[in-house]
């Protein structure tokens, strides 16, 4: 299936979750939040949230510059 | 839940006729008029930080007409801060950054009253900082503030305006763990711990375009003001994330996480933050040379490796005559080791020694025992020992 990260376009397995799709892409767990279709995924639902066919996922990385 | 929330400050008893011909463009928008501005008027806002973010915002507040603005910040003006930081000009470098503040806003509006704190935030002041403002708005430079802020903020039910800013990237929200109608949330709700120690760059480390705080920081003054006078949609529970250079705002939705643990007291937010880490400060302990004592070492002819863990562009800029360009992250995956000299001992340096701490630490772990790291970096070498080299 068709997931679009950050605006890209990707492959994944069907079936896939935010937590797989994070392993996959080798992303850290720590100072990270994922939005699925515009809302930001809890983390405990991480391992349970089942990304569908064309999905846009937004994976944002906390930054501390002011 | 989405919608206005009620204003946060109640009206002033009545503007002046100076404030009324200042504030004009301001009191024919129907939903501001002389109510608004008089909100406006009785509001008090503190800066956290009067920097890249807390610069075009204290200057937009100030134009605005907020009765009383507070700056937090123990800094001095520095020459590479006025790519960006507009509220400070050539002549304030060298004054603390609090001051320099208070003199443009008295320049631009002479009606707002300012309170400087030139003290650092810290788990001892923020409470009483924090206590007579009703909103904050942090552009503060460090994941250990921003948890501060937080969660003092939490503690005080007090609503703020969070942004941060990174190379072309932004990020802005609004948190109000108190906020009414079951809307309240925190930070730590979007991120509930910061990046791991080193990963993220600061934008002193990973640089930031000038511009960008003029993006991100009148977005936080525009939901300031909705939020002061209760006016439009707050960004409560929404976060825009902005990028620069594909020009594109993106919009998620945040929600109360259920399993956030709930903030009771101030905790020690260097050690939450794993500002140094442990290892790094383990390795530097005992193994951390000053820029006197390097100078030493090449004046009598030592035979050592000053290897610079810095990147090529940084190394560009500036660099110590005779240093070897090796970036960081090659050495802590290993994959440098190899081009290490084995028969002389190593000396490491980075801008300012943070990240020579962390490539001593993997030094040590791969057997260089004897290797050093030069405390405080070339910023310290520059100012201590060569004052020709420029500094960034």
């Amino acid at each position: 299936m068709h997931i679009h990260i950050n605006g890209a376009e990707r492959e994944f397995p069907d079936g896939s979750t935010v937590a797989d799709l994070l392993t996959a892409l080798d992303t850290p767990r720590q100072g990270v939040a994922v939005a699925l279709d515009g809302e930001v995924v809890r983390r405990a639902d991480w391992p349970v949230a089942v990304v569908s066919d064309g999905a846009r996922l937004e994976i944002l990385t906390a930054v501390q510059g002011g | 839940m989405s919608g206005t929330l009620p204003p946060l400050v109640e009206p002033a008893a009545e503007l002046t006729k100076e404030e009324v011909a200042r504030y004009s463009r301001h009191l024919i928008i129907p939903d501001v008029g002389m109510e608004g501005q008089k909100r406006l008027k009785n509001a008090k806002v503190l800066v956290i930080g009067a920097g890249g973010l807390g610069s075009p915002a204290l200057l937009y507040l100030a134009a605005a007409g907020v009765g009383t603005l507070g700056v937090i910040d123990f800094d001095i003006v520095d020459e590479s801060n006025l790519q960006r930081q507009v509220i400070h000009g050539q002549s304030d470098v060298g004054k603390p950054k609090a001051q320099s503040a208070k003199e443009s806003v008295a320049e631009i509006n002479p009606f707002v009253n300012v309170i400087l704190h030139q003290a650092q935030l810290t788990t001892e002041n923020a409470l009483d900082v924090f206590r007579d403002y009703d909103l904050i708005l942090d552009g503060t430079d460090n994941f250990a503030t921003r948890y501060l802020v937080n969660d003092a903020a939490v503690l005080l039910g007090k609503p703020y305006v969070w942004g941060s800013i990174f190379r072309f990237e932004g990020q802005v929200s609004v948190f109000w763990e108190d906020a009414p109608n079951g809307r309240g949330l925190n930070y730590r709700d979007l991120y509930p711990e910061p990046p791991p120690p080193g990963m993220v760059p600061s934008c002193a480390e990973g640089g930031v375009l000038g511009v960008l705080c003029a993006s991100i920081g009148s977005i936080m003054v525009t939901e300031a003001i909705k939020l002061l006078t209760g006016i439009g949609e707050p960004l409560l529970g929404r976060l825009i994330s902005y990028d620069a250079l594909e020009m594109k705002y993106r919009e998620v939705k945040i929600r109360k996480d259920p399993e956030t643990p709930k903030i009771t007291e101030l905790i020690d937010y260097e050690a939450f933050c794993g500002v140094v880490s442990d290892e790094a400060q383990e390795a530097a302990s005992g193994s951390t040379i000053t820029p006197a004592e390097l100078k030493a070492k090449f004046d009598s002819g030592e035979n050592f490796e000053l290897i610079d863990v810095r990147e090529p562009h940084e190394y560009e800029i500036v660099n110590i005559k005779g240093a070897k360009l090796i970036p960081k992250d090659r050495i802590i995956s290993g994959e440098a080791l190899a081009e290490l000299p084995q028969d002389k001992p190593i000396v490491l340096h980075c801008k300012s020694g943070a990240r020579s701490a962390d490539a001593l630490a993997a030094l040590h772990r791969a057997g260089f025992k004897d290797a050093t790291h030069l405390g405080g970096g070339v910023l310290a070498w520059a100012k201590q020992i060569d004052q020709s080299l420029p500094t960034y």
